[in-house]
């Protein structure tokens, strides 16, 4: 996809981009501060934050750090959704067993509706919007959308998360580890072996430094 | 959205002892468990009591006697891609690289893997069941393909966990806290069978968590696996798997571990298959011989005697593998 397919004003003519008015009417009341300093300020605490009351947290997603209350219960799955806005991470199952809130946590794919928002603090969490290169597709979706890797496209965020982080650990990965790296990502659609071409096909990209 | 709960990050095991033993707290480690649980209401909690911040915990050390301490936060891909499991405890690793699917995997821990909860449908769907501390067991006159063969005494369950039974034939032990200090369990004699009491699925008592793995060091010149059967290739738990070790001198076996997944409410150990094999050579014929005496005992359930062939052709396949390995 081109940049200039992207950059198409929306209707509302104020001269933002789809994709930035979608960000910044999912931003809410967040503080969003540069990236920085990740450590925990209360790394040996044993304070107890008790059920229905909201605590302070700062999560590390695309490179920006982003503070903002959670209760205990929330997933960090429902905290990128409902409270910042990432909205290309979907709610499947909410069960672990589908795969279309994958997202990368310190680079290795992991299920965001199992995981609690208070749980990640002090990771990198990367979700598809990190892998926009400005308005430009990253190397994996961009190969996704050359094989035609998906119909209706609800689990793609996720299959291409789990083909992200498969490429950061295996650069160069045999179909038999492809088929593996994508296991934990149910497709009802049953674009499979598009994905897996899709797979490879960035793996090549990122092999030439394409982007 | 999860039932609230309140949350406290442990500073330290005695913290998270300290925290588990107030009210009806539950361990989170990698949560996998915990959180579907909670979501499905099999049981409720008012503390949640978060250990991922110990950094013990996360540790594989090798100990002074050549053996192997794992932490129970080692997740399971750490375990299935360890250089040191995979050359000398390759039953685990394979066991391991088994589990669950990639995210699964990065998240989960060895700690969770063990003391997670049955996959019973009826356990985990809105069923007050004996293991739920109600009067009946539902898989019995109902839908129990995936139930087990072998132990069943008013539960019906399988043991969910492919590590376990990898474990148990390296004669792995479970360091365990508590707020009576610490104290270790053979993990064969970790899991609590139905007949002895119903409604728990490991010997943990209020306030204890496990801490580490600990496996002794490898017998020289013993070959062993794990291999799983499931119903598709990838992400599902197992419809049979079995953990094997064989050691032989002068082509005659001498030490035999066979212990099944996917079987019983607990892992399964086959003593008298073990025996059976002790004095033979591993060949076709013995490993007949001993996938017989494997299932002897099984009593299946309405749906599920597909799994006495199952077992059996999985056990004798590898023993013999295993012998030409």
């Amino acid at each position: 996809m081109s940049s200039d397919a992207d950059k198409h004003e929306c209707s509302c003519g104020k001269g933002l981009t789809r994709r930035q008015f979608l960000t910044s009417a999912g931003a809410g009341a967040l503080i969003v501060t540069a990236s920085g300093h990740l450590g925990k300020d209360q790394e040996a605490s044993a304070a107890v934050i008790k059920s229905g009351e909201e605590t302070k947290i700062t999560l590390l997603i695309n490179g920006k750090q982003f503070q903002m209350l959670v209760e205990p219960r929330w997933s960090l799955l429902y905290v990128l959704r409902e409270e910042l806005g990432f909205t290309a991470t979907k709610e499947g199952c909410g069960r672990g067993e589908c795969g279309a809130c994958t997202v990368l946590i310190d680079g290795m794919p992991r299920y965001a509706c199992m995981t609690l928002a208070v749980e990640a603090e002090g990771v990198e969490i990367t979700t598809v919007e990190g892998l926009m290169k400005g308005e430009d597709l990253g190397p994996v979706q961009k190969a996704f959308v050359e094989h035609d890797a998906f119909q209706c496209g609800y689990c793609t965020p996720g299959q291409i998360m789990a083909v992200e982080g498969l490429l950061r650990k295996e650069p160069d990965p045999t179909v038999g580890q492809i088929r593996q790296g994508v296991s934990g990502n149910l497709c009802r659609c049953g674009a499979y072996p598009h994905i897996i071409d899709a797979a490879r096909r960035a793996a090549e990209m990122k092999k030439s430094g394409a982007l | 959205m999860t039932p609230g709960f309140s949350y406290r990050r442990a500073a330290s095991i005695k913290d998270a002892v300290t925290g588990i033993s107030e009210g009806n707290g539950r361990i989170l480690a990698g949560g996998t468990d915990l959180l579907g649980c909670l979501r499905d209401s099999v049981f409720t909690t008012n503390m949640v009591v978060s250990i991922t911040g110990i950094k013990e915990l996360k540790r594989i050390d090798e100990t002074p006697g050549g053996g192997l301490s794992i932490g129970a936060l080692a997740t399971i891909t750490e375990i299935s891609e360890s250089p040191v499991i995979r050359e000398r405890y390759p039953a685990l690793a394979q066991a391991a690289a088994e589990v669950a699917s990639p995210q699964l995997r990065n998240q989960g821990t060895i700690g969770g893997n063990l003391c997670q909860k049955p996959r019973c449908w009826y356990y985990r769907g809105e069923f007050h069941c004996l293991r739920k501390g109600g009067d009946r067991c539902y898989a019995v006159a109902g839908e129990n393909h995936y139930h087990c063969i072998f132990g069943g005494n008013g539960c019906y369950i399988v043991h969910p966990s492919d590590t376990a039974p990898a474990l148990i034939v390296y004669g792995a032990e479970a360091t365990i806290a508590g707020p009576a200090g610490m104290r270790k369990v053979s993990l064969e004699n970790f899991f609590v069978p139905p007949a002895k009491e119903v409604t728990k699925e490991t010997v943990l008592e209020a306030g204890e968590i496990v801490t580490a793995i600990v496996l002794p060091p490898p017998l020289a010149g013993l070959k062993s696996s794990y291999r799983k059967i499931r119903s598709r290739q990838s992400w599902d738990f197992a419809l049979a798997g079995v953990a094997l070790a064989l050691r032989t001198s002068n082509g005659r076996v001498t030490d035999a571990r066979i212990v099944l997944s996917g079987a019983a409410p607990v892992p399964w150990r086959l003593v008298d298959a073990e025996n059976a094999l002790i004095g033979k050579v591993p060949d076709p014929d013995s490993a007949k011989y001993t996938a017989a005496l494997s299932v002897k005992d099984a009593q299946p359930l309405k749906h599920n005697a597909y799994k006495i062939p199952l077992f059996k052709g999985l056990i004798e396949e590898e023993v013999v593998n295993i012998s030409q390995a």
